[in-house]
């Protein structure tokens, strides 16, 4: 077993426990910025997509996972995102600028569906999101003469200085660089005095306030900062899938990502960026399927939604909080007691009066 | 310009959909108030009754009336089943757990659904197609009139069984304080699980009288979201509220495909932003507020 021993208050705050977790990021850097050379086409985009959905959840888990704040229409910023980014991109904006205007814009419009939010807690929340995400769907399929409607829309090329920056390898770094970006200014603010406001507020509201942190800004800003990273995420996405549908950005999708997050573990970066993987796991399972089960209808959304099940049932913390485990059952093989993760009995605690 | 008598038969038919909304929406209501649990899988529980009725009815030949009650009963069986097996190894968890949850079970219902019954549009036949009750010239389909008379049927029903049975009562106290029901000695768990399989008969009863409307598939599943409208324009919680805040919904959205037909599928969604903008508690809820 391993002690910490800690000799100043930053290493409370520092981003890496001690210099081993520093080898092992240094590493996994090292192998991400090679790997595209023993790759081929296939894999690197499929890697610079889940890089873009790790972009997206690392937002959600800041709003859900940190901040306590349910959101089901997250689907709805990626589609702005996107839009965005193609729409700006067909009016000849240069590809940078465009996707910090796709950016700012689902951040701008966060703050507007956050300012609801100020009032409304868990679940109003929960389905005023969801119901947002029904109404932007529906600007998507009618405002025909931006989007296309339902006849989709050819996202441009991006490129800047002569290179094509959206397809293959060059994309690939794009992703990683944007994924790299957003996580460390995930975890920067959430060793900031407002990401402490945020778990504040996840843990008690009523504590929070009378700490003097004020409730109202705290859930704005998490919400437009969340908006804003799916934004980022869905300007990404647009130069992978190159055709947007209305469609794709519906509650599935939506679902996807809290998927992706209470699957990876709330609280946790690292769970949010493991967990990339899953839903194009499935996907890619799914094509190795005997065609009668693998062309099912609807057993993608089947599998998200026992996955959900089970791990809502038996392992409420995720694979974040299963790699806890393991890791302390390694440490202390011989010894190790079962009852040192055992769930407390729990009991219906009433959220009426907030 | 719309004339009076189609005003009228707008009228009527948002409050023949508006009683479906309602009933959705009362079967929110029950289930939170006396669990706390909002059940997002409410809609995929409308929408296996219908499937069910259909089974029952178009395939095997049952009598409607038989197949209504049948379904019914299968659904609420379903609802009891998903308390005591489900949702009760969860209690105590937050609240977003317990959402996730009922979001992921709505999933695999339709998923399921679509597995069994096929991903077409059935048509579920009933004793009053094409009838219609005339009132001094105004044209009542019998349908309409159905999901009005189930409606109104049930909430009586409902209401009696919550006033004058033992059950109900106890019900009543276990959704006012858990502990104290408890240690009075009411079974607190198992009345859950009852009102769950309530909330699945309301569910099923609003399929089968929604079902000649819309034809039966998978989408009846988004009736359940709309629903969520009307319980919180209602004040989620509280079961006058939801059968308003249904009628309202119903209504509203009639009068849009009417007269701003663009905006026909978001209006239930746009009411209740606009709702949880100005007035969050809803028409009929009560402000609490934490005590420290």
């Amino acid at each position: 077993m391993r002690t910490i021993f800690k000799t100043s208050y930053h290493q409370d705050i520092a981003r890496t426990k001690d210099w081993r977790e520093r080898i092992w990021y240094i590493l996994l850097a090292a192998l991400l910025l090679v790997l595209p050379l023993f790759l081929g086409t296939f894999w690197v985009g499929e890697i610079a997509y889940v890089f873009i959905l790790c972009i997206i959840s690392i937002g959600l888990m800041l709003l859900t996972g940190f901040t306590g704040q349910v959101s089901i229409g997250h689907g709805a910023f990626v589609g702005i995102g996107a839009y965005t980014e193609a729409i700006l991109l067909t009016l000849g904006v240069p590809f940078g600028v465009s996707i910090i205007g796709a950016t700012l814009l689902a951040a701008v419009i966060g703050i507007l569906l956050g300012y609801p939010a100020l009032r409304l807690s868990g679940l109003y929340l929960a389905i005023a999101t969801l119901s947002f995400s029904f109404i932007v769907e529906h600007v998507f399929i009618h405002w025909e003469s931006a989007t296309g409607g339902y006849n989709g829309m050819m996202v441009p090329e991006g490129s800047a200085f002569g290179y094509t920056l959206t397809f293959g390898t060059p994309f690939y770094f794009l992703c990683l660089l944007g994924a790299t970006a957003a996580l460390l200014i995930a975890q920067n603010i959430m060793r900031s005095p407002t990401g402490r406001a945020f778990v504040s507020i996840r843990d008690s509201e009523t504590a929070a306030q009378s700490m003097g942190v004020n409730l109202a800004a705290k859930k704005t800003l998490a919400f437009s900062i969340s908006a804003g990273f799916a934004g980022f995420g869905g300007a990404l996405l647009a130069h992978r899938i190159s055709y947007l549908a209305p469609d794709a950005f519906g509650v599935l999708i939506s679902i996807q990502f809290l998927l992706m997050i209470v699957v990876g573990g709330l609280g946790s970066f690292h769970g949010a960026i493991f967990l990339g993987v899953l839903p194009q796991a499935i996907a890619i399972l799914r094509d190795e399927l005997p065609p009668q089960l693998g062309q099912q209808p609807g057993l993608e959304p089947a599998l998200f939604g026992l996955i959900i099940v089970l791990v809502v049932l038996f392992e409420p913390t995720g694979m974040a909080g299963r790699w806890e485990k393991m890791k302390v059952y390694c440490s202390q093989f011989p010894t190790y007691r079962k009852a040192t993760f055992r769930t407390q009995k729990t009991y219906t605690k009433s959220e009426r009066f907030r | 310009m719309v004339g009076l008598d189609n005003l009228i038969q707008i009228i009527i038919s948002g409050l023949g959909v508006g009683c479906i909304y309602a009933l959705v929406a009362l079967g929110f209501t029950l289930i939170y108030k006396a669990t706390e649990v909002v059940n997002f899988a409410q809609g995929e529980l409308l929408m296996l009754g219908a499937f069910v009725a259909y089974t029952f009815i178009g395939l095997w030949g049952w009598q409607y009336w038989a197949g209504l009650i049948a379904s019914m009963v299968v659904v609420a069986f379903l609802g009891f089943t998903i308390d005591a097996v489900i949702l009760r190894r969860v209690l105590g968890q937050p609240q977003f757990a317990i959402v996730m949850l009922t979001i992921g079970l709505g999933f695999i219902f339709r998923a399921v659904a679509t597995m069994i019954w096929g991903a077409n549009s059935l048509v579920l036949p009933t004793p009053f197609f094409g009838q219609s009750l005339t009132l001094s010239g105004v044209s009542i389909p019998a349908n309409t009139l159905a999901m009005v008379v189930g409606a109104v049927l049930l909430c009586v029903l409902l209401s009696l069984f919550f006033s004058a049975t033992r059950i109900g009562i106890a019900m009543q106290a276990a959704a006012q304080n858990q502990l104290a029901a408890y240690y009075m000695g009411i079974r607190v768990k198992v009345l859950f699980s009852v009102i769950w399989a309530i909330s699945g008969a309301t569910a099923a009863l609003a399929g089968v009288l929604v079902a000649p409307a819309t034809l039966i598939d998978t989408n009846l599943g988004f009736i359940g979201l709309k629903a969520f409208a009307a319980a919180i324009l209602g004040g989620f919680g509280s079961v006058g509220g939801a059968l308003i805040g249904g009628l309202v919904i119903g209504l509203l959205e009639q009068l849009a495909s009417w007269y701003v037909p663009d905006i026909k599928d978001i209006t239930a969604y746009i009411v209740l932003l606009a709702v949880l903008l100005v007035r969050p508690q809803g028409l009929l809820g009560a402000v609490l507020r934490k005590k420290v």
